[in-house]
This record gives structure tokens, sequence and C-alpha cells, in this order.
């Protein structure tokens, strides 16, 4: 319960496809990075899995269901999306803005009953925000904003959670405490992510973009090879499993002169 | 006054039963505390204000006479005043206080919703120029025919809407824009629909119209009878009522609209709608009493400093808190300087410029 299916789906804007026929899935309750270079399409996808957007072509499923087939209610009561970079208008604390995760939950008179306040006193728990509840959210530093955006999205009781560089902005310990907490969840994750080291180490599955097409997907550690990082990146690599850990690490060596010739060297190319 | 009345409850505001002391009901007054304390300022403000004018008249009178009127004789405290006095109050005094506290209502109550839709919190009817467009609506129709009170609104109403259109047109379809750029667009819009009121009174209007309506375009509330201010209380009344419907959307807002999107909230309806209610809402107002600016920036900001952001309880505190502000800046009006009288939204903006001034700082800190 928290499968989520794409079947070759294509979305263009203004004659330019920016998604061409990507199939991918996310297995109930794994956490699935989308990689790729910027504009390679992952937040056009995101938007796309969000419902924000229309495919042209092709089909979003959320279980058996089509995503346009869910009520927005009922999509906002099993999919929660952390946008990058959000801002707010006016002075709100953290409180109100995990509040606003009850939404989908309350009717258009109701105040947050007995049952929304532990569950909005839980996803702070969660987030290690509660202390900073009352804080306004225009004093808190990127970390903090971050997590509690996380702590909204939890508040929907979500069974999906989709994120667009949730790691931005932050700082190491941050970042790593971020991707734990999401590793953690019993939620199914898809979040675009720029670092590989970090999808190496907290994604079951990785799906890398390339120009708005599927390039590999897959267990890191089949999909992250030297040769696909360089014709997707433009980057040669040096891929070893760190010795103390055993996790895979990515080495950046230098960016590729010519990132055509990588591609030509590489023998099933990007569509594959 | 209800500025005050809610400031002297803050301190001994407690939460409120069943809920756990936490820090946020223990900082603010409960919003039912509040609620009732600005219900009861707007009774209190409604019949106050009638004791203040020319004749001198005393409360108890003033109760009596609205009492007899609407059908409660049997409560009258006092018995019925001379017919020079009861027409007095009944039909003059009375029915200014009601469009005083019908045209604040839908003035606050338009500001938080523009504050919220256009996610900038220097919006305001005046500053985006809706009311100058319902100005050119209302003129427009008065000076090149039709006529009646009516159709008048309904020109308010038009023209409050294309401004609003074409104000939204410029934005870009209503992506999230600036502050700056926001109210730098209100400007433009304002300008442009003054502009063209002022080519309609000049080459429609004489000497005397035109006087009389720049008067009227300036905010006065002193054309108050009952044809009309009943027609204007409704209409105003029901869209309160109305927005309350769209307070989650409101804040689901506060991230933007795919945020709201995401929230299960249908971003695309309530944004129409609420343009809409708007729109009838300060076209109504500006309708019955011209352009009077700054409430829907004032009220808002104050009701949030006091309740907080959450629009279950900012639509309908700004609402009370327009009303009860606006009745009282309508008697230092035609009072202060009596027999001269001042036009309300001079009064508004004296106040105003002021306060926007400190949201702008605030803004930037």
């Amino acid at each position: 319960m928290g499968r989520i299916t794409t079947t070759r789906v294509s979305w263009s804007v203004k004659g330019h496809r920016l998604l061409d026929g990507i199939d991918m899935a996310a297995p109930d309750g794994k956490t699935v990075g989308l990689l790729g270079p910027n504009g390679s399409g992952k937040s056009t996808l995101l938007r796309l899995l969000a419902g924000l957007r229309r495919p042209d072509t092709g089909t979003v499923r959320y279980d058996d269901a089509g995503l346009h087939d869910l009520g927005r209610r009922v999509r906002a009561r099993r999919l929660a999306v952390v946008e990058q970079d959000v801002s707010a208008h006016h002075h709100v604390t953290v409180r109100q803005v995990v509040e606003l995760g009850r939404t989908p939950f309350r009717g258009r008179f109701d105040a947050p009953s007995e049952h929304d306040r532990r569950i909005v006193d839980a996803a702070l728990e969660r987030t290690e925000t509660s202390d900073k509840q009352h804080r306004g959210w225009h004093t808190l530093s990127g970390g903090e904003k971050q997590r509690t955006q996380l702590a909204r999205a939890l508040a929907q009781e979500p069974r999906e959670i989709l994120l667009d560089e949730p790691t931005n902005h932050l700082d190491i310990r941050h970042q790593l405490e971020l991707l734990d907490l999401l590793a953690q969840l019993d939620v199914t994750c898809v979040v675009a992510l720029h670092d590989l080291n970090l999808a190496a180490r907290y994604c079951d599955h990785v799906v890398v973009l390339d120009r708005g097409r599927v390039a590999a997907g897959g267990a890191p550690e089949a999909v992250l090879t030297p040769d696909l990082i360089e014709s997707v990146y433009g980057v040669r690599v040096l891929v070893d499993r760190e010795p103390a850990t055993g996790t895979l690490r990515i080495t950046y060596l230098a960016a590729t002169a010519d990132r055509a010739a990588a591609r030509a060297r590489q023998p099933d190319g990007p569509q594959g | 006054m209800t500025t005050s009345a809610l400031k002297s409850a803050a301190p001994t505001g407690k939460p409120a039963p069943g809920r756990p002391p936490a820090p946020v009901g223990a900082r603010r007054p409960p919003t039912a505390a509040l609620s009732f304390l600005a219900a009861a300022g707007l009774l209190v403000s409604v019949v106050t204000a009638t004791l203040f004018g020319s004749a001198d008249i005393h409360a108890l009178d003033v109760v009596s006479t609205i009492l007899r009127h609407i059908g409660l004789d049997s409560l009258a405290p006092t018995s019925p005043l001379p017919g020079l006095h009861d027409a007095l109050i009944w039909e003059s005094r009375f029915p200014r206080v009601l469009l005083a506290a019908a045209v604040g209502m839908a003035l606050a109550v338009s500001g938080a919703i523009l504050q919220a839709v256009t996610r900038n919190p220097l919006a305001d009817p005046y500053l985006l120029g809706v009311s100058s467009g319902a100005s050119t609506g209302a003129v427009a129709v008065l000076l090149l025919g039709v006529g009646g009170s009516i159709s008048l609104s309904t020109g308010a109403f038009a023209g409050g809407l294309v401004s609003f259109g074409v104000l939204l047109v410029l934005l870009g379809g209503g992506r999230v824009a600036s502050p700056s750029r926001v109210v730098l667009t209100g400007v433009l819009v304002s300008q442009f629909f003054a502009a063209v009121t002022s080519v309609v009174l000049m080459v429609s209007g004489d000497a005397n119209s035109t006087r009389g309506f720049t008067y009227w375009l300036l905010g006065t509330l002193a054309g108050a009878r009952w044809e009309g201010t009943a027609v204007t209380i409704v209409i105003i009344l029901a869209g309160v009522a109305a927005v309350q419907f769209f307070a989650p959307a409101l804040d689901a807002f506060t991230f933007g609209w795919d945020s709201a999107e995401t929230l299960g909230v249908n971003v695309t309806a309530a944004r129409v709608w609420l343009m809409v209610l708007t729109s009838v809402m300060t076209a109504a107002a500006v309708a019955a009493s011209g352009a009077i600016g700054f409430i829907g920036l004032l009220v808002p900001h104050a009701v949030r400093i006091l309740a907080g952001p959450t629009h279950r309880s900012l639509l309908p505190l700004s609402a009370i808190a327009g009303a009860v502000f606006l009745i009282w800046v309508d008697v230092f009006a035609r009072t202060a300087f009596a027999p001269h009288e001042l036009p309300a939204g001079v009064i508004t903006a004296l106040l105003g410029a002021p306060a926007f001034a400190l949201v702008l700082k605030r803004l930037e800190s």
C-alpha cells in the first residue's frame, strides 16, 4: 500500500519535450532517489507525480488507482509533497505550518481536534522541532525550515512523500539527519537528489534521468557505474567501496571535455 | 475602540478549557473570548456612535427608538421621541452608522483575503486599484446614463471585477509575484482607473456633479439612506459569511498555490470565488461610500498581531474590527470640525499611510 508507478509518461511545454516515456516504479515503503543533472526533468517528474501537472500521455498510478481518479482531498490524505525553497508571505509559527498538514482531514469550519493536535505533536516530535513549535517561520534556519516542512508532510499521515532536493542549503549534519529520518519512515519516498554519495547511501532504488528520459534505474550499486555517470553528468568518476563502512563511494575526478564523446563511448546509450 | 478593548483583554487571556496549556494559547487570548469582546464592542459602538451629532439626544432614547423601529416596543426603556428626533436617529444617524459598519467590514475582510490571495502583506482593495476600478464603474454608469442605485452598484461591481482582472493579468496570470511588484502594479491599475474616472467626469459631468463626485471619490458615508444602505448591508454580510467558507484554503495559500493544491485545496476554484466575492464586497462598499483606503491594510494586520494569522479567526475578527474602526472614523469625520464634515477616506489615509510604512518595515526585517 504505497506503490507509485508511471507508465510511458511524457510531458511537453511549448513544443519542448521535457519528459519522454518515463517508466518508473517506487515500491511500497522504499526510498527512491531521482538523479540527474539540472534540467534533466527531476522536478518536472515530481510535479507530475504530485498531480500538479497532468501528463500529455501515459499514466501515474498510486497502488491501483490512477492519480487523476483520486479526488484532491483523498490524494492529499495519502500523498505529501515537500517542495524546494518555499517562502511564507506572512508571519506563521512552526506549529501553524505543521497544522496545515491537517487541512485535507478537517471540515471547512472545524477547529483542530484533539486527534489533529496529537498528530501534529507526533510530527513535531519525529522531526525534532517540538522545542521550536512557537518560533516564527521567518526566524528559522534552512535546516529548521526543511524539517518543519517535513513535519507538515508527516502530519498528512502520508503513505507516499515526494521531496524535491530536500538537502539543498542544509549543512552536512542536517543532510544526514534528514535522509536518516526518511529512510526510517514506513513511507514510500521519492526524493530528487544532487549528491550521488547520499543517493548511494540512503536510497533503495535510484532512477537516473537524462534530458527527460530514464537513463537507468535499479539498485544504486547496479546503476551508479562510472560509464553511466560519465555519459549523463559528463564527469569522470571513480566508484569503489568505502573500506570501513562498505558503502558505495563515488569520487569525482574531472569533467569530461566532450560529453558527446563520452556518450558515444557508452555502448547502450542513455536510452536504455 | 475595539483595539483598546482587545488589548486590555490580552494579559488576562488564558488557554481555553480542554486544551493543554500550550504556550500559543497562553501568549494570545483565546479566539472565543476575543470574538465575544469584539462582538460586544461592535454593539456598543453602533449605539454610542448614534449618540454623536448636532442634536443632543439621551442614550436611552436612542436605544428606545431603535428597538421601536425593529418591532421590539415592549423592551423600549423610555417613551417615544418627538417625530423630528425620531427621524433624525432612525432615518439619518442609524443607517449611517450601520453603513459605516458594513463598509468597514467589507474593506477589512477584502484586505485580509487579498493579502492571502496575492501572497502580499501590503495588499488592500484601495492600494491594488480595486476601489479605483469600482469608482470608475460607478461614475461611468451614473454619468453615461442608466441611473438608479442598483445599477450604480452593478457598475461598481463590473469596474471592480475588471480592475482586479487587469491586476491579475499584469501580474502574469497570478503566479507568485514579489510584494513590490504587486504594489507597483496596484499603483498602476489604480492610477489608470482614476484617470478614466477623471475623463468621464470632465467630459460628462457639469460643475456641480463633478464637485459632488470628487467629494464622493474621497470616501464619505454622508449619503447613507435606508433604501441603498439596506441592500449594501445585505450584500456585504452575505459576502463576509461566504468567504468564511474559504478560510482553510486561505491558510493553505501560506506557501503558495502548488503547496495548497497538494494539501487538497481546489486552488483555481478558491481563487476565482475569492476574487468574485472580494470584488462584490469592495464594489458594494465603494458604490455606497466612495473609495475609502487603507482599512484593508490596517485592520487585518492589527488582528493578526492580536489573534494570529489563522483565517478561521482572522476573517470574522477583521470583519468586526473593521466595522468598529470605520464607525468611529466616521463619528470623528462628522463631529470633529462640525459643521464641516471631513471625508472618512481622508482620515483613513492619514492613519493608513504611517501604518503602510510600518508594515513595509516589518516586511523587510
